[in-house]
């Protein structure tokens, strides 16, 4: 039974005082990353701009929203304080998200094309990028 | 120093201890939370192949701008950022309730989850009052050369173009996308209905650390598995707040 008592009572974090300034940095750093991605977001749609600033902003934003997922699974979730290859069973089959996200897309946008190239059925066809700007209420 | 993490790591696997130097349930915690981010995950992959394959999209910034007691002011974001704060406060509650724990600190583990379950129940409230919103609130749609009235429901979606109508005031439109409710209700219930869960986990747990149960184990590693799925359930919404809202 001692390999279960040294199991269950090993702790790993950091002592006391020093964590809470962690947890209270770690908020701060959230909320500010949630601040300036609403700033993006309401600028994308307070100002016209081109479809590529407006692509490229959207970038940003997704990049911080990475940075806020790895605070919360770092710090509040603890695993970067896991044994290694704990951490690299949980990470690595994430990676499968880099094919299924992209491989997606772009069925999604090539089907897009198709119907847009071959079916000539009357559709809903976009005034899309002027109008989100400017006055509606 | 090295050499005896050289012994400890040859001896690693040999048996007598846990080799992930974690206990067997939190093990177990982190692998239903990766397949559970998978759900997720082709879940929101799902909406944006749809949502690419559309020559249209509703702007969240147009459909997402009421707050409460403020009537018609378009406020957009506004609603959805308090209830991403009250997450990542009800987020950062619980780390502190599992630092209590970690000190045996019976008083503070109780008090840090009453806030978390607190936290937890707004989020719900806040839901609650987005989804009746978007189902109630009426919107003027040309269907079939006639206007009508329309909310955003699962079969029913009036964020498409403006058109503008000669004689006709105010501001009307052509219905959008129908998969925009579909996915938006799908994915946030998903996800609320998480939190749900997540809400009776942790009275569960307050319960139970009221009543002592973890006091008379020794350790309160039980809140520490109710921790890391709550920290799961804010980690979801950081996505389930990008792809339905910001972009």
């Amino acid at each position: 039974m001692e390999h279960f008592i040294t199991e269950v009572s090993f702790h790993h974090e950091p002592e006391g005082k020093e964590f809470v300034k962690k947890v209270i940095r770690t908020t701060i750093i959230l909320s500010v990353i949630t601040i300036i991605e609403l700033l993006l977001g309401l600028s994308m749609y307070a100002f016209p701009m081109a479809a590529l600033l407006k692509l490229f902003l959207k970038g940003v934003i997704v990049i911080l929203s990475l940075a806020k997922a790895f605070y919360i699974v770092g710090v509040f979730m603890h695993l970067g304080d896991e044994v290694k290859n704990l951490i690299m069973t949980i990470v690595l089959p994430l990676l499968i998200f880099v094919w299924f996200i992209g491989a997606f897309l772009y069925e999604g946008s090539s089907w897009k094309n198709l119907r847009n190239t071959y079916n000539k059925a009357p559709t809903v066809t976009a005034p899309a990028e002027s109008h989100s700007s400017g006055e509606h209420h | 120093m090295a050499t005896a993490q050289a012994q400890v790591d040859s001896k690693w696997w040999s048996g007598g201890k846990s080799p992930f130097n974690v206990e067997y349930g939190k093990l177990m915690m982190w692998y239903f939370l990766m397949s559970d981010a998978f759900t997720f995950g082709a879940f929101l992959i799902s909406y944006g192949t749809i949502r690419f394959s559309q020559n249209y999209w509703p702007d969240p910034n147009e459909v997402f701008n009421a707050l409460p007691f403020t009537g018609h002011a378009n406020l957009p974001l506004a609603f959805v950022s308090l209830m991403t704060f009250v997450l990542i406060v009800s987020s950062v509650t619980m780390v502190l309730a599992v630092h209590a724990g970690h000190h045996n600190d019976k008083k503070g583990v109780i008090k840090w989850m009453i806030w978390t379950v607190i936290g937890g129940i707004a989020f719900l409230g806040c839901q609650a009052w987005e989804w009746t919103h978007l189902i109630t609130g009426d919107h003027a749609v040309l269907i079939n050369g006639e206007i009508k009235h329309i909310g955003t429901t699962v079969t029913m979606n009036p964020w498409g173009p403006h058109v503008t109508i000669p004689g006709q005031e105010g501001h009307i439109s052509t219905p959008g996308p129908v998969a925009f409710g579909g996915y938006f209700f799908g994915i946030t219930g998903f996800h609320g209905f998480h939190v749900l869960s997540g809400v009776v986990i942790n009275i569960v747990m307050l319960i139970m650390a009221w009543n002592g149960t973890f006091e008379r184990k020794g350790h309160y590693l039980m809140i520490e598995k109710a921790g890391l799925y709550w920290h799961f359930v804010d980690l979801v919404w950081v996505f389930v707040f990008l792809c339905f809202y910001l972009i």
